[in-house]
């Protein structure tokens, strides 16, 4: 559904030239919901403005929705919808109004009964006559996906969906967007800012930083890939009651680390105190083996927590820093 | 910007029809924006209303004074209210195409298969039909004032207005499109917009300027646009000035769609 190669973009202004995007190579198959994760400034927004054809890249090439971007942007006009960061109505033109004009410049031949039809999908019917300003946020944000649907494009690109809406219209719209693939088949390219959406809804994941892609696959594999989970250990303080400084003294810690470190699962192992923390691969499977291992080494447990990595470990590990700092 | 990608939003010379069309649509939408705002509208004449109101009697009282030429003095004078209205009526509406790529309109119209360039003239050709009604409104007032013309002038009086409305409306969007803010927009705007009206002898005819103001005045369109449409409301058809203000005008209106399309037909609009 997309195919690009190296594909850049610069911008030459005041300060000299920024390059925004260098040379992002995407495949994205149909039929896939792909979210493009980074933090504000890594490109995304530009990539999204090239695929989309709002802005001519300055190198590479892409097939979008079946058309060549340099050579027919009209004809992946024709094919894509795009839903901007910030919406695309004027708060005083009612809804229908809109997605009229919208379906007789894509030329729709049903407009009428795809209008309803959408409007329904959507939960928009009976605020068709409404201006959009007197739409609530999550609303208008269905609004305009309803606007970049109305020509039934086999691929749709969101930009930052759910940026300011609350939780529960955050929930309702993943429902409607995964609702897009299961019923129509719709490809999904979309970008976030938010983990837990690209958790929760994407297929697969490529995060781009500084206008390079540093990291693709599906959540489940950037997480497992990156970060492993982490197991945290506390052992129960010593019959000897030897001191607690955990450098040298304690036998209890000292057998632990011992125990653990031939273990093939086990890749790292940081004690502060009685506290062990492990990074293990597969950590949910690896479990009950490390607890035998400890109990044959003689190490009494006190607590013992399994935590998943989350997606911004595996944005900390690929770009060494945290999301939301860089957001 | 770095690239130029002039063929990436190339329009082939096919696609007439479709650039007809989505005019005709872009202009429908743009007229029923116009619809919803009355207000706008009678404000947007209120000014030129005003001036041929409360300063129009003034001249007929000293039409006698050189430069006013044999006729009565609104022949001199509503022709010159007429060419303020396409002015300043059609100079702001750049205001409406930034709200629109404010608001992200724009960009959700160039994601569509719209012709670029009826994305321009829709917009310009709803901004002309309001300018029309705000000419009529001003020429029927002034005709209740004690304007009298050929019927015919009056007609080629209009035509000059309309062209110069396209020309203004498309050079407002160029430079809406370049500031695309209100707060550098507007001052650029009456920068612009201010000398031109005084040079062009919109109030009273630059016959009646010194040498190096009549000069300085010669260097700018307005003044052959201002002097053709007198000639013509003076019913002086054949005159060197309707055909100087013509040939000014139709190269004004051509130059200033042509660049204005170019604008919109560009990557970065």
């Amino acid at each position: 559904m997309i195919e690009a190669r190296g594909l850049a973009r610069s911008f030459t202004g005041k300060h000299g030239t920024v390059e925004a995007v260098r040379g992002v190579d995407l495949d994205v198959a149909p039929g896939e919901i792909v979210g493009f994760l980074g933090p504000n400034g890594a490109g995304k927004t530009t990539t999204l403005r090239m695929l989309t054809t709002l802005l001519a890249p300055t190198a590479g090439t892409a097939t979008v929705a079946g058309h060549d971007l340099r050579a027919d942007p009209a004809g992946v006009r024709r094919r894509i919808g795009y839903v901007a960061q910030g919406g695309g109505t004027d708060p005083s033109v009612p809804a229908l109004e809109e997605l009229d004009l919208q379906a007789r410049l894509y030329g729709v031949a049903d407009r009428a009964e795809r209008i309803a039809g959408l409007c329904a999908r959507l939960d928009l019917s009976g605020l068709e006559r409404r201006p959009s300003a007197a739409l609530s946020g999550g609303q208008r944000r269905r609004l305009d996906i309803a606007l970049g649907l109305v020509h039934r494009p086999p691929l749709l690109f969101l930009d930052e969906p759910t940026t300011g809406l609350d939780p529960q219209s955050r929930g309702n719209l993943w429902e409607h967007i995964r609702g897009l693939r299961e019923r129509d088949g719709t490809t999904v390219f979309l970008t976030t800012h938010y983990l837990d959406e690209a958790d929760a809804l994407c297929d697969r994941l490529l995060i781009i930083d500084h206008g390079r892609i540093v990291a693709e696959g599906t959540p489940e594999q950037l997480k497992r890939r990156v970060a492993g989970d982490v197991v945290t250990l506390e052992l129960a303080p010593g019959p000897d009651g030897a001191p607690e400084d955990g450098l040298s003294g304690d036998p209890a810690t000292g057998r632990a680390k011992a125990a653990l470190a031939g273990h093939p699962a086990v890749r790292e192992a940081a004690v502060a105190g009685r506290t062990v923390r492990l990074t293990v691969e597969n950590g949910e499977r690896e479990l009950m083996g490390l607890v035998r291992l400890l109990d044959g080494a003689g190490v009494e447990l006190a607590s013992l927590s399994l935590a998943r990595p989350t997606l911004d470990d595996v944005f900390l590990t690929v770009t060494g820093r945290s999301l939301r700092d860089a957001a | 910007m770095t690239a130029s990608f002039h063929d990436f939003e190339q329009e082939s010379p096919m696609s007439f029809g479709r650039t007809a069309a989505d005019t005709r649509l872009i202009f429908l939408r743009y007229l029923r924006q116009t619809l919803r705002s009355k207000v706008a509208v009678v404000f947007g004449a209120l000014q030129p209303l005003l001036y041929l109101l409360l300063f129009g009697p003034l001249l007929s009282r000293i039409a006698d004074v050189r430069g006013f030429g044999s006729g009565n003095a609104w022949q001199v004078f509503v022709p010159g209210v007429l060419v303020q209205l396409a002015l300043f009526g059609a100079g702001f509406v750049g205001f409406g195409l930034i709200a629109d790529l404010r608001s992200g309109v724009v960009e959700r119209l160039r994601v569509t298969p719209v012709s670029r360039t009826a994305l321009l003239l829709g917009r310009v050709l709803r901004d002309t039909a309001v300018i029309s009604v705000q000419a009529l409104v001003l020429l029927v007032t002034g005709v209740a004032m004690g304007l009298r013309a050929p019927a015919a002038g009056i007609a080629v009086g209009l035509a000059f207005v309309v062209a110069l409305a396209v020309s203004i409306a498309s050079l407002s969007y160029v430079l809406a499109m370049r500031t695309r803010s209100e707060d550098a927009f507007a001052p650029l705007l009456s920068t612009v917009t201010l000398p031109l009206m005084l040079l062009s002898g919109i109030l009273l005819p630059m016959s009646m300027a010194p040498g190096w103001l009549d000069a300085a005045s010669r260097c700018t369109p307005f003044r052959y646009v201002v002097d053709g449409a007198r000639s013509a409301f003076s019913g002086d058809y054949a005159s060197a000035a309707v055909a100087e203000g013509a040939l000014v005008t139709a190269v004004l209106l051509v130059v200033s769609v042509v660049l204005g399309a170019r604008r919109f037909r560009g990557e970065n609009a």
